[in-house]
């Protein structure tokens, strides 16, 4: 059995409006698991109001986890948990939505102003 | 009311077959809207599949498409709908071949597309692109065709929630537009549900996260009739532990059947022999008995730390594991994973859904107006999926689906539903005011994927599934109590509810069918009732009235026999 170990997660929250608000959480991890995971946990365990795309989970396929972690663009499913803080920030270079979710959708398959 | 749109056919999901589904009605002449809850294109199952598809193009060795059907009624446990069955294998040749137009890039030896063998294949038939790479380049090859229309308007993270009704007559549907909060309503003259399987239902499986069976609950709600609901394919050997990202769960399968993968329990045993078979070092242990074997040696508390068994290659020699691997061995090294060291553990999971919408031969279900494309399409695969046959249906029942839908569209005049839509949207009104002090519907959903593992999983008995159906109606009757978050920007906890109360829907659907059928045929497993009985040689057609879940027996449907292949 592999180790556990904790990270505890800096996470903005909020929406566009306003000074960055952010908030931790704390997540027992095991080697190999992912920001992703910590992040799913933190919506079913700690924060269901907590703001993450994502589909595929596991594949890497929908791309739809890309934030920015540890300064650093990335995919959420694919960078693994580290022990001690961790930053973690919706794209700078994208319209905010609300906590982690930028507008990451291509412009032609958007929802129309009415 | 928020926004008001108009198309002549509405397509829900945008997977592999609901982008077949829009080419098709789009080149029949329609007006498409392609909608899905996540992006278009990039969620479903489609996407996540890295194994093959499998059709009878003869390009490895001569075949013919009977011989597939064949081969699909025979792993069907004799409640294939053979129609549907005959339309899946008889088209699939050309679908492979219109990919192959578009540049999808199927993997060729020498002047020929290569076609590998898959368990339940008479021969070499099933097709893919190199490496572990078909479902994404399928995926990428639909996209690209749906682009070159402009008659499809796709709107991605747009979650559908109601069909809407007028005359009995599906006339279009209402959803949530997730980012803004807002609702928006849909007129279609046709409509395709393409929103795949359940599988996301169980607490193991390799889905999506959104594969939880919305089109059914939808289409039940609406007076669609289901089929084969009790049938939830499970595949014994998938990925546990350690964290693996980026690798389809089942890939081990091939790498055991070719190399002979040692399953051991806590203890470093061979077990699988304990249940009635014996491993001389070559997989032979079927399906069924090896999701047996791993369930009960977990059970009995010899499982590996993550609740599963372990799977073994440390005694395969270096350069065979290499050779077998080929480049996935150096992806496995990058998460970790060193096989010739170390064992990985594996556990049966929720991989296919050979149940769904009841629809005849154009696809169309008993609800006027409305059709049905890909996994969401019950009957094709009866009791058992054939191996490679989940893609083939998604293209070739896609583009079906979308044709049919497009003609059906040509003969009707565009509906007016703002009046027939209120009902629908008062329902997601009501959800996002709810400040209930209940679970939240995210914890609620794990709690619902648990029990569906536990008790309406691989093996089902009497007591699990009367167990399951009374803590899914407890469930259902706490679904208003329920908060769902503050009025906010991309509200998921909002999203949730409306997940759960689809999956409370069909799960009750599952459990119900199941507890009936009183036998053990294919991907049904009742401990209680082991073994198959010729007696329960029907389908099992399921339909909603008021709150009372209808059960009925349909006759399976057969190809008469002068067409039944040989």
């Amino acid at each position: 059995m592999s180790e556990r170990h904790s990270a505890d997660l800096k996470i903005r929250r909020g929406g566009p409006e306003g000074p960055a608000q952010f908030e931790h959480f704390e997540f027992e991890f095991e080697d190999g698991q992912s920001v992703l995971d910590a992040l799913r946990w933190i919506r079913g365990n700690r924060d269901a109001s907590l703001a993450v795309r994502y589909s595929c989970i596991n594949a890497n396929a929908c791309k739809e986890c890309v934030m920015r972690i540890d300064g650093r663009t990335g995919y959420a499913c694919t960078t693994p948990l580290r022990a001690g803080e961790m930053l973690i920030e919706p794209l700078p270079n994208k319209r905010l939505i609300r906590d982690l979710v930028t507008d990451t959708l291509p412009p032609d398959e958007r929802l129309a102003e009415p | 009311m928020g926004q008001y749109l108009e198309t002549d056919v509405l397509i829900i999901g945008a997977g592999g077959a609901g982008m077949y589904a829009a080419i098709s009605a789009a080149e029949a002449g329609a007006q498409v809207l392609l909608l899905d809850k996540s992006v278009i294109g990039r969620s479903g199952a489609t996407i996540m599949a890295q194994m093959t598809v499998a059709a009878a193009i003869g390009e490895e060795e001569p075949d013919d498409w009977r011989f597939h059907l064949k081969d699909t009624i025979t792993a069907g446990r004799g409640l294939v709908d053979e129609p549907l069955a005959e339309i899946l294998c008889r088209t699939a040749p050309e679908r492979i071949w219109q990919m192959e137009a578009w540049g999808v890039g199927w993997a060729r030896k020498g002047n020929h597309i290569t076609q590998a063998h898959a368990p339940g294949h008479d021969r070499n038939r099933c097709v893919y692109v190199d490496f572990l790479n078909t479902g994404p380049a399928s995926s990428r090859t639909l996209r690209n065709q749906v682009r070159r229309h402009d008659s499809v308007r796709r709107i991605s993270d747009l979650t559908v929630t109601d069909l809407v009704l007028q005359d009995g007559r599906a006339v279009g549907a209402v959803a949530l537009h997730l980012e803004t909060g807002q609702t928006v309503t849909i007129a279609a003259k046709a409509t395709v549900i393409a929103t795949g399987g359940l599988t996301s239902m169980y607490s193991r499986n390799s889905a999506s996260a959104n594969m939880g069976g919305d089109g059914f609950a939808m289409g039940l709600r609406a007076g669609a009739e289901l089929i084969d609901m009790e049938f939830v394919q499970f595949f014994p050997i998938g990925h546990l532990a350690p964290r693996l990202i980026g690798m389809d769960p089942i890939m081990w399968d091939p790498f055991r059947y070719k190399l002979g993968g040692r399953l051991l329990n806590s203890a470093g045993e061979e077990f699988t022999q304990n249940y009635g078979t014996a491993e001389d070092g070559k997989y032979v242990v079927t399906r069924d008995t090896a999701t047996y074997a791993i369930y009960k040696e977990v059970e009995a508390g010899r499982g590996s730390p993550h609740g599963g068994a372990w799977l073994s290659f440390e005694h395969i020699p270096d350069a065979d594991l290499r050779a077998a691997f080929g480049p996935v061995i150096d992806r496995l090294a990058d998460a970790g994973i060193d096989l010739t060291k170390m064992a990985i553990e594996v556990y049966p999971i929720a991989h296919y859904h050979m149940g769904g919408l009841r629809v005849d031969d154009t696809l169309a279900t008993n609800v006027p107006n409305l059709f049905a494309a890909g996994e969401a399409v019950g009957g094709a695969n009866g009791a058992n999926r054939l191996s490679g046959n989940a893609i083939t249906e998604a293209f070739v029942f896609g583009e079906l689906a979308g044709r049919s839908a497009a003609a059906m569209a040509q003969g009707n005049a565009a509906p007016d539903i703002r009046d027939a839509a209120k009902p629908y949207l008062r329902v997601i009104e009501t959800a996002a005011g709810q400040t209930g002090d209940g679970p939240t519907p995210t914890a609620a959903i794990a709690a619902l994927k648990d029990l569906l593992q536990q008790d309406v999983g691989p093996f089902r008995t009497d007591e699990g599934l009367t167990h399951a159906l009374d803590a899914i109606a407890e469930m259902t009757a706490a679904l208003p109590d329920m908060p769902t978050g503050a009025r906010a920007p991309f509200n998921q906890q909002l999203a949730d509810w409306l997940g759960l109360r689809n999956m409370l829907a069909v799960a009750r659907t599952i459990a119900t069918a199941a507890r009936t059928r009183t036998e053990s045929r294919g991907a049904h497993q009742r401990e209680d009732y082991p073994g198959l009985d010729e007696a329960w040689g029907y389908n099992q057609v399921l339909r909603l009235s008021g709150d009372e879940l209808q059960l009925s027996r349909g006759e399976v449907r057969r190809l008469a026999p002068e067409e039944q292949p040989s």
